[in-house]
C-alpha cells in the first residue's frame, strides 16, 4: 500500500485516498467553441506515460481536499504532493490545452 | 496423564524437544506420541511412520519430504469445534489431544460456523525483520540496540532458523541454542521490539506494507479461549525490511522419487538436530553439492550407515567431499541415484545407484539396500517475498539459483536469501542489515552508501557454497519419466513437462498452466525452479540463450511471485468483520417500529430499508398490492429518511448549482422546490432528485438513496477543482432529518391533523412548495409537496431526534383512514407506473436525459455540465435507446428484470435454448419490472433502441430459455395527465 502525504494532513495509507487521473487537463473555457475532436479530447483522452505522471488524488476519508500528486507509473514512488494553489513541481510537464489531444480518425 | 508410546526413532538426546512434556495424540485414529517441540511430522517420523497418504491424482504412495512450508505430502487435516484441513504435518506442533486425519492430497472444507475469534492488527514499525534465522537475529539485535522499534516475524514456532539443525554449532563462542536464547532474551526486554514466533509474512506491497499472519498459540488442542483470537492478521507499516527470509533446499527428479523414504538431505538434518529423529538407519545421501556432507557426518554420528551418491565427477575439487573420504565415508563420486525400490509398504528399502556421464546419462545401476534417501539437489533463496515487490533476480550460475540483484527500495537482504549459504556470512549481513535498517530510520550512527566490497562478493559466497553440479533430472533404468515425479501435490511429471515442450510450449508461465505444475497449494516451492531446470535442459536448443553460451534456467525465468507465500484461512483475514461486524448497518428513527410491525427488510447500501409490511397471511405480491391501493385509493405512508440529503451553502449557490444541474436554478423562488438531474461531462445521467430553496444562499438537496455520498463527492470535487472561486459549501444532512412521505388522495387530512397551523389547500400549498411550520406535537417540522407517486403526497422532515415520535404521530393521524405504511417494493411500483426512473437501475451510465424522454429539463439557454455533449455526433447521429414500458402480452406475467428484448423474426430458428448459433442483434433490454395494482397487470420499464418510434409495437422479451410477447407503449402508464398530483 502507498502512503501518502496529503498536503493538509500528512502521510496516511493510501485506502484514504481516492483517484481522479491526469491533473491540469482544465475543463474548457468555452465548451460550445470546440469541435467535436476537442471536446472528445477533453471528455475522452488523457496521457498515460512510463515515468513521473502528474495525477489528481482526494483524501476521501481524511479533509476531503483534492490535491496533486507526482507519481512515478513505474514504481510507484510519490515524489511530491501539492495542492492545486500551490506552485507545480519542476520538471512536471503539463498537458498543452492549446492543441487538441490527438484523436483517432475511424473508418 | 497418558504414557508416551513407542518412538523407536528417537533418539537418546539431542535435539530442541522437551522430554519432560510428552505429548500424545491421534492419527487416523491411532495413537501417536511426541514431546513439546515436536511437529506432528517429526513424531510420525519418530514413530517409525514413513506412508502418510497417497497422491491426489496417481494415489501413489507418498512419504515426508520437508520439515518445513514446502512440505507437498504429507497435509492433515484436524478435528476441532471446526475442522481445518490441508495443514502440512512439518508445520503443526504437536499437542496432547489433537485428532489428526491424514489428507490424500486433497482437504475437506468444514461447513460448519468457525466459532474461534480472528483479528487484525495495525502497526507501524522502524525496522521489520522478516526471519530468524541467523541473520535476522543479528539483524533485529543490531536494530534493537539502536533504540529504533523492531519487528520481528518468524513463521515456526522456534526462532533459530537454519541453526535448529545443528543446535551444537558455536555462535560467537557459545552453542547455537544457546545463543538464540540470548538474543531472545535480550529482544524481549527491549521496550521497542516484538518479537512475533508462529507469525508467516505472507504479502509484501508498495511502502513496505507487510501482511502477516499469526498464529496464537494452542491452535487445536482446546476449545477457543474467549476473548483471544486464535489467529491475527498483521498490517504492517515498515520503514525499513530486512529480508532474512533464507533458502529453499530442492531435490533431484529420478524414478519413483516421489516414494515414502526419500526425503530432502536438509530435512533429514532437521529431524535428526532439531527433533532426536533418526529417519533411517541404512541412508544413501544423494547430492549434487557440499550441503549434504555435514547431513551424512550427522547422520553417521546417530548411528547410521551411509553412502554418499555425489554428482559431481572425482575431478570437482571439494574439500567437503575429500574430509568425508577421509572420515572413512563411503562416498561415489560421478555418481546418481537413478531409481528405488519399494518394500511392502510401498517405502524405500533399496536404492539404484549408476555413474553418470557429463551429459547426466547412467551407466550400470547397483542396487544398494537403504531405508531412506537423503537429497540435495542445491538451494534456492526464498526470494518470494522480495519478487513480489517485483525485485529482481537473476541466475548465479555457480550458486545454482536464482538470486536477487539487489533489494527493492527501503528494504536489505541478508543471509541465504542474497546467497550466503554460510552461517558467519549470514550473521555478518545481518548485522550490517540492522544496522544500516536502524540509521536510515535515524537510529543510531548514519552510515554511508553501502559500497560494493562491503558486500560479499559473488566469488566469496561461490567460494563458501563450492560447486553445484545443476543436475535436475535422471533417467531411470527404464525408458521414459512418466515415473518421475516433479511437482508432487499436482502429480505432475517430467512426462508431462516434455509433453507440454511438445506441444510448442516455451515460455514458463505457459508451461505453468498447461501443466498445472506449480499450482497446488504449496504454489511449487518444493518443484518450481526444479520445473525450470529441466526445461532448460529439454528446450536446450530451441530457446534462444545469452550469445556465446549454454541455455541456462536464467534464460528460461521464473513464473511470477505472488503472495500469499503460505496458505492463509478466509476466516483470518475476514477478522472481526463477520455476520453484524461485516458492514455498518444505517437504520432510521422509525427502525425499531418497523420491527414491531413485521416489516421485511431490504439492503439498499448499508441502509436497512422495510421492503413490505406482510399482514397474517400475505406473501409479498398481497403485501405490495395491499400497499399500493392505500396509496392509490387511501393514504398510505413510507420511511423516505435514507434519502440522500445536502446542503449548499454559499453567496454563489445558485450559481453553482446553475452549472451542475441541466436545468436552471437561479431563479428558482425562496420557498420552492425543483427537480433536477446531473449529468457527467459525457452528457449522460448522474443522478437526480429535488433541491429545496431555503434562503437565496441557500439550497437542500436531495440525492438517490444509494447515491448520495458520490453526489456528494461530486459536487466537492468540481467546487474545488474547476470553480474554486465559487463560494458555495456542501454539507452532508441525511443523518440529520428524517423524513416520511405521506401519500394518496387522503393525504392532506392526515398534514391537516399532523400540522393544525399549515394551510394544507391546493391553492394555500401549492406543489413543489415546502412549508416551515410546527406540528401539533410541537415539533418543528419542514413540510414539502413533493410526489414519487404522482399522488398527492406530502415529505415531513423533522430533526432525527424526533423521527420516531412523528412516524407514530402519523400512523396514529391517520388510523381511522386505515393509513398504511409502505415499503421500497410498493415506491418501486407507484413510481414505475409514473415512469419515474431510477438512477443506477432504469440507466446505467449511458444514457441521457433525452433517452429518458426527459428533454424539458435540459436548458438550451445556459452553460451545464454536460451540455456540449449533446451536440456531439455521436448523440445526435445515429440511433438512441430510449426509456418506454413494456406491456407482456400474458398479463400475469412478471418479465425479468434484465430480459433481453429482440425483434420477432431475428431469431432465426434460435428455440432460446442454450446459446444461439450467431449473436442476435439485441434492441434493449427491461430495467423495472413489477406487477401493477391499478393496472391489474404485470408491467415493465425498459431501454428500445428506437423506443419512442416503436410505440404500439409487438416484441420478444428473451428470458430463462423462453420468449414472451411484449407490447411497447408510452413510459407513464398511470394517470397519463398527471390529474392526481393536487388531490
Ligand atoms: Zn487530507
Amino acid at each position: 500500500m502507498l502512503t501518502i502525504d496529503c498536503p493538509h494532513c500528512g502521510p496516511r495509507p493510501e485506502t484514504e485516498f481516492g483517484y481522479g487521473g491526469q491533473a491540469h487537463v482544465a475543463y474548457p473555457e468555452d465548451p460550445s467553441a470546440l469541435t467535436d475532436e476537442e471536446w472528445a479530447g477533453y471528455l475522452f483522452y488523457r496521457d498515460n506515460p512510463r515515468g513521473e505522471f502528474a495525477e489528481r488524488w482526494v483524501h476521501s476519508a481524511g479533509c476531503r481536499k483534492w490535491f496533486n500528486a507526482v507519481r512515478d507509473t513505474r514504481t510507484y514512488r510519490i515524489s511530491a504532493t501539492y495542492t492545486s494553489a500551490g506552485p507545480v513541481p519542476a520538471g512536471i510537464v503539463r498537458p498543452r490545452t492549446d492543441v487538441p489531444h490527438p484523436v483517432s480518425k475511424g473508418a | 496423564m497418558t504414557s508416551t508410546g513407542p518412538q523407536p526413532h528417537r533418539l537418546e538426546t539431542g535435539g530442541v524437544i522437551d522430554r519432560s512434556r510428552p505429548v500424545d495424540f491421534l492419527v487416523e485414529g491411532a495413537a501417536v506420541s511426541g514431546y513439546a517441540g515436536d511437529t506432528i511430522a517429526s513424531a510420525l517420523l519418530a514413530g517409525g511412520r514413513r506412508r502418510v497418504g497417497d497422491s491426489i491424482y496417481l494415489s501413489r504412495p507418498r512419504g515426508i519430504v520437508a520439515a518445513g512450508v514446502e512440505e507437498p505430502n504429507a497435509l492433515v487435516r484436524i478435528r476441532g469445534e471446526c475442522d481445518e484441513s490441508m495443514l502440512p504435518a512439518t508445520t503443526v506442533e504437536a499437542a496432547d489431544g489433537l485428532d489428526v486425519s491424514l489428507l490424500s492430497g486433497i482437504g475437506v472444507l468444514d461447513q460448519r460456523q468457525d466459532p474461534a475469534e480472528y483479528d487484525t492488527m495495525n502497526v507501524h514499525t522502524d525496522v521489520a525483520v522478516i526471519g530468524a534465522g541467523p541473520a535476522g537475529l543479528a539483524a533485529a539485535r543490531e536494530a534493537a540496540a539502536t533504540g529504533a522499534r523492531v519487528t520481528v516475524f518468524e513463521q515456526d514456532f522456534e526462532l533459530g532458523g537454519s541453526m535448529l539443525a545443528d543446535p551444537t554449532q558455536h555462535i560467537e563462542g557459545v552453542p547455537a541454542r544457546e545463543w538464540v536464547e540470548v538474543v531472545r532474551a535480550e529482544l524481549e526486554a527491549a521496550p521497542e521490539v516484538t518479537v512475533l514466533a508462529r507469525t508467516t509474512v505472507f504479502g509484501s506491497y508498495d511502502g513496505n506494507y507487510l501482511i502477516a499472519l499469526e498464529k496464537r498459540g494452542d491452535q487445536f488442542g482446546a476449545p477457543a479461549r474467549p476473548g483471544v483470537s486464535r489467529q491475527r492478521v498483521w498490517h504492517v507499516n515498515a520503514a525499513r525490511v530486512v529480508l532474512a527470509t533464507g533458502a529453499m533446499e530442492r531435490t533431484v527428479v529420478f524414478a519413483d522419487s516421489d516414494r515414502p523414504g526419500v526425503m530432502l538431505a536438509s530435512a533429514v538434518h532437521t529431524y535428526l538436530g532439531r527433533y532426536a529423529v533418526l529417519p533411517g538407519q541404512a541412508v544413501v545421501v544423494f547430492t549434487t553439492n557440499d550441503s549434504a556432507y555435514p547431513v551424512a557426518h550427522a547422520l553417521v554420528a546417530a548411528g547410521a550407515a551411509v553412502t554418499v551418491v555425489d554428482a559431481r565427477e572425482r575431478s570437482v575439487s571439494s574439500p567437503a567431499r575429500d574430509a568425508a573420504v577421509a572420515a572413512g565415508l563411503s562416498v561415489r563420486p560421478g555418481s546418481a541415484v537413478v531409481g528405488v525400490d519399494g518394500d511392502a509398504g510401498e517405502a524405500v528399502e533399496a536404492a539404484w545407484v549408476a555413474p553418470i556421464d557429463a551429459a547426466g546419462t547412467p551407466g550400470d545401476a547397483e542396487r544398494v539396500s537403504a531405508d531412506l534417501v537423503a537429497v540435495s539437489g542445491g538451494w534456492s533463496p526464498t526470494l518470494h517475498l522480495h519478487s513480489q515487490r517485483q525485485g529482481s533476480v537473476h541466475w548465479d550460475d555457480q550458486l545454482a539459483g536464482f538470486v536477487p540483484t539487489g533489494p527493492v527500495g527501503g528494504q536489505f537482504l541478508a543471509g541465504s536469501v542474497a546467497g550466503a549459504y554460510w552461517t558467519e556470512g549470514c550473521l555478518e549481513q545481518g548485522r550490517r542489515a540492522g544496522r544500516r535498517a536502524a540509521a536510515e530510520t535515524g537510529h543510531g550512527p548514519a552510515y554511508e552508501a553501502e559500497t560494493a566490497h562491503e558486500q560479499p562478493g559473488q566469488s566469496e559466497r561461490a567460494a563458501r557454497a563450492g560447486t553445484t553440479r545443476q543436475l535436475w533430472i535422471v533417467p531411470g533404468r527404464a525408458e521414459g519419466y512418466a515415473r518421475h515425479l516433479v511437482d508432487l501435490q499436482r502429480d505432475q511429471t517430467a512426462a508431462d513437462l516434455l509433453r507440454a515442450t511438445g506441444a510448442g510450449m516455451r515460455s514458463v508461465e505457459h508451461i505453468k498452466r498447461y501443466t498445472s505444475i506449480g499450482t497446488g497449494a504449496d504454489q511449487g516451492k518444493l518443484s518450481g525452479v526444479t520445473t525450470i531446470g529441466i526445461l532448460t535442459a529439454a528446450l536446450a536448443d530451441q530457446v534462444p540463450a545469452a550469445e556465446g553460451s549454454p541455455l541456462t534456467p536464467g534464460d528460461i525465468g521464473t513464473t511470477t511471485f505472488r503472495a500469499p507465500f503460505t496458505p492463509v484461512a478466509f476466516g483470518a483475514l475476514a477478522g472481526r468483520c463477520r455476520g453484524d461486524l461485516f458492514d455498518a448497518a444505517r437504520t432510521t428513527p422509525a427502525h425499531s417500529w418497523h420491527v414491531e410491525h413485521g416489516a421485511v427488510f431490504e439492503d439498499v447500501g448499508q441502509w436497512k430499508r422495510p421492503r413490505y409490511y406482510p399482514q397474517e397471511g400475505e406473501d409479498m405480491d398481497a403485501a405490495v398490492t395491499r400497499e399500493c391501493r392505500a396509496a392509490r385509493e387511501g393514504v398510505a405512508f413510507l420511511d423516505a429518511t435514507t434519502l440522500g440529503k445536502i446542503e449548499v451553502r454559499g453567496a454563489d449557490a445558485p450559481e453553482f448549482l446553475n452549472r451542475i444541474y441541466t436545468n436552471g436554478y437561479l431563479k428558482l423562488a425562496v420557498g420552492k422546490g425543483r427537480y433536477g438531474v446531473m449529468c457527467t461531462p459525457d452528457g449522460m445521467v448522474f443522478d437526480d432528485g429535488v433541491s429545496l430553496r431555503l434562503a437565496p444562499d441557500r439550497y437542500f438537496m436531495t440525492a438517490t438513496t444509494g447515491n448520495a455520498a458520490k453526489v456528494l463527492d461530486w459536487l466537492e470535487e468540481w467546487s474545488q477543482t474547476e470553480w474554486p472561486d465559487l463560494d458555495v459549501t456542501f454539507t452532508s444532512v441525511t443523518e440529520q432529518w428524517a423524513t416520511t412521505a405521506v401519500v394518496g388522495p387522503r393525504s392532506r387530512e392526515v398534514i391537516a391533523r399532523l400540522a393544525p397551523d399549515l394551510d394544507v389547500s391546493k391553492e394555500g400549498f401549492g406543489f413543489m412548495e415546502f412549508r416551515d411550520t410546527v406540528l401539533a406535537s410541537g415539533i418543528p417540522a419542514r413540510i414539502c409537496r413533493i410526489t414519487f407517486s404522482g399522488e398527492l403526497a406530502y415529505e415531513v422532515n423533522v430533526a432525527t431526534w424526533y423521527g420516531l415520535k412523528v412516524w407514530e404521530d402519523i400512523a396514529e393521524a391517520g388510523a381511522d383512514l386505515d393509513i398504511t405504511p409502505y415499503g421500497t417494493e410498493a415506491m418501486h411500483v407507484l413510481r414505475a407506473e409514473k415512469a419515474y426512473p431510477i438512477v443506477g437501475q432504469d440507466t446505467d451510465g449511458t444514457v441521457t436525459p433525452q433517452d429518458l424522454g426527459m428533454d424539458w429539463i435540459v436548458s438550451t439557454t445556459k452553460e451545464f455540465i454536460g451540455k456540449r455533449s449533446y451536440s456531439r455526433r455521436a448523440l445526435t447521429e445515429g440511433v438512441r435507446k430510449h426509456l418506454v414500458s413494456v406491456l407482456p402480452v400474458d398479463t400475469s406475467l412478471r418479465l425479468p428484470e434484465g430480459a433481453q428484448l429482440v425483434e420477432p423474426d431475428a431469431l432465426g430458428d434460435y428455440t432460446g435454448q442454450s446459446l444461439p448459433v450467431r449473436p442476435i442483434p439485441m434492441l434493449g433490454h427491461v430495467t423495472s419490472s413489477y406487477h401493477s395494482q391499478a393496472l391489474g397487470r404485470g408491467f415493465g420499464l425498459a431501454l428500445v433502441s428506437d423506443g419512442r418510434n416503436r410505440i404500439g409495437e409487438t416484441v420478444l422479451a428473451s428470458f430463462g430459455g423462453r420468449f414472451a410477447e411484449v407490447l411497447i407503449d408510452e413510459p407513464v402508464l398511470y394517470d397519463k395527465e398527471g390529474a392526481r398530483r393536487d388531490g
